[in-house]
């Protein structure tokens, strides 16, 4: 199994394209926190001035913390689409290229083939969160330093010290990468389906898109299927910045995530099981 | 001796075309097994099967005396194959793509042997560049050595020389004969070229439409005196009776105005020629082939003929 998985790492990390989604996260964090560097103070100033009426607000706002988090708020929309790049291609392309029935007859049982390219989509997903907090964090911080972090919600103002911040971040990285997962399982399991790495990541994008805007639609008519949608609960990260934490509904969250998980994860050994290989 | 791949019954169907139809066949060990058809006749579909790329609607497939599906993992782990095209990870170079299908052989095959099977399949100081700046004869090539490379005990090779030009034809038949012969591999070899087969092929199936045209020993079903020799001559009204008469009369097949079809060994044609000339017929030209070369042509022609 490390064998394989080794192998599927190698193959994985060989192709220039793996790349890019790394490159694309490292591009629009600079850009973020080159926007910040030049026009930051007024944002800031923009986003706090009715508080500032009934608040005497001092200190370093426009700090790293602050930078981050809005940098997560405009990333996360996008890395399912990384995601996607990888685990949409790791059946299909291989389907494509040819190289699928070579593998596949060699003694490797295909619940095993299914499983190595799940944990290495996983890997995969995990790095590209690490190289985020890397980008978005370290370098936020070390261009605008640390300070008390301010939460601006429609409805309310959260406060976060500075001492209570950090552990905060490596909660939702953690958290990110569980709902990063759900997206590459999905991936994963319309790269089953298909003959081509197009269409399970164009397809991924797609229900991520719809189910996105049918969990942010505040329409009684979806109210009812709303918390059963991975959609709803993949923003649950975001709840380590409110006070108190919601813990409650974090744990809920995970769990939705972790079934939709396993649920796409089995259906892919099923399927992937009884396929034709016929490419 | 028990049969190295068996097959009973085998049928497989796509939505409504039956690809293959109550297939059965058997290979023995050392057999250099030719599997002939025309195109779509069901050669890919049966090697996939074999394989078990594509699972059969019915039938069963034996491998060793083994049931396919019972011991997949460990029957593939004696088998090397190269189904169409043998497509690559074209942005590795040859060696990582021989290495890393040579790791998912099962077992640990030492560096040595992939040196070795390079060497074997002539590949030896171009294993380091890139698969996709490769010949396709190249590609087949390096598709033969991943093959190999676990020393199987049996190959399946479906159209290997798909897609090279002549000398790499010869040189893959070479290598295929010398698989055979000096390394005792048994190969099930496909192809849509009858004289293809013939030239490796120790004993040979002809499918069409799924199903089992003839099976058996190249060297009986190629029966030389089997052979169809045509002799075209000026229409001359006596010929008939010179050849009634003579002691070809039991080796003709047919008389069509200036077309005379024989049923004989090609041996014997200058002395068939001379016994023309002799008889102040005109020949003008003779060719031959194989009755069962006609038949196979006659398959191929009602196809085309039909589309």
């Amino acid at each position: 199994m490390i064998q394989l998985l080794r192998i599927e790492l190698y193959k994985i990390f060989k192709r220039p394209r793996t790349y890019i989604s790394f490159g694309i996260v490292a591009a629009i964090t600079f850009v973020i926190q080159l926007a910040m560097l030049t026009d930051g103070k007024t944002f800031i100033g923009f986003a706090i001035q009715g508080i500032n009426e009934q608040f005497d607000i001092q200190g370093n706002m426009l700090n790293g913390y602050l930078v981050t988090y809005i940098i997560l708020q405009s990333l996360l929309i996008h890395i399912p689409l990384l995601v996607a790049l990888v685990a949409g291609d790791s059946l299909a392309g291989e389907a494509n290229m040819g190289t699928l029935r070579l593998l596949l007859t060699k003694p490797i049982t295909r619940p095993k083939l299914v499983l190595i390219k799940f944990v290495s989509s996983f890997l995969y997903t995990v790095l590209l969160i690490i190289w985020l907090a890397v980008v978005a964090l370290f370098f936020s911080i070390l261009l605008f330093g640390t300070g008390d972090m301010i939460n601006l919600k429609s409805e309310a103002f959260i406060m976060i010290l500075k001492d209570d911040v950090l552990w905060r971040y490596f909660a939702a990285f953690g958290f990110a990468t569980l709902a990063m997962t759900t997206i590459a399982s999905l991936a994963l399991m319309l790269s089953a389906f298909a003959d081509n790495s197009i269409g399970p990541i164009i397809s991924t994008m797609g229900i991520v898109v719809v189910l996105t805007i049918l969990s942010n639609l505040e329409i009684p008519l979806f109210s009812h299927i709303k918390p059963y949608l991975f959609t709803t609960h993949m923003i649950g990260w975001k709840g380590f910045f409110d006070e108190p934490i919601p813990y409650a509904a974090i744990g809920k969250s995970c769990m939705v995530l972790v079934a939709y998980t396993v649920g796409f994860l089995a259906t892919t050994i099923f399927y992937f099981n009884r396929k034709d290989i016929k490419t | 001796m028990t049969p190295i791949i068996e097959t009973h019954e085998l049928s497989k169907s796509f939505k409504d075309f039956k690809a293959v139809d109550k297939l059965s066949f058997s290979i023995r060990r050392g057999d250099v097994y030719g599997f002939l058809g025309q195109n779509g006749a069901g050669k890919s579909t049966t090697m996939r099967m074999l394989l078990g790329l594509i699972f059969p609607d019915s039938g069963s497939i034996l491998i060793n005396g083994n049931e396919f599906n019972n011991g997949r993992r460990d029957l593939l782990s004696s088998i090397g194959a190269i189904i169409e095209r043998p497509d690559m990870y074209g942005y590795l170079s040859g060696w990582d793509n021989l290495k890393i299908f040579a790791a998912l052989s099962g077992g640990k095959i030492p560096t040595s042997r992939l040196h070795e099977v390079l060497e074997v399949v002539g590949l030896k100081g171009r294993e380091k560049d890139k698969v996709k700046a490769y010949s396709q004869g190249m590609k087949q090539r390096l598709g033969i050595a991943i093959a190999l490379v676990h020393q199987p005990d049996l190959l399946i090779l479906d159209e290997p020389t798909n897609g090279l030009d002549p000398q790499g034809i010869a040189e893959m038949r070479q290598l295929i004969v010398s698989l055979s012969k000096d390394h005792g591999k048994t190969i099930l070899i496909s192809s849509h070229l009858l004289a293809e087969i013939e030239q490796m092929a120790t004993r040979m199936i002809i499918i069409h439409k799924g199903h089992k045209v003839v099976e058996g020993a190249v060297g009986s079903l190629l029966n030389p005196d089997e052979t169809l020799v045509e002799v075209i001559t000026n229409k001359d009204a006596s010929i008939k009776g010179k050849l009634a008469a003579s002691e070809w009369q039991k080796t003709i097949k047919t008389i069509e105005d200036k077309l005379i079809t024989f049923k004989m060994n090609p041996a014997n044609t200058p002395a068939l020629n001379r016994w023309l000339v002799a008889q102040n017929i005109d020949v003008l030209e003779i060719r031959s082939k194989h009755s069962l070369e006609e038949y196979f042509l006659s398959l191929t022609n009602d196809t085309v003929t039909k589309n």
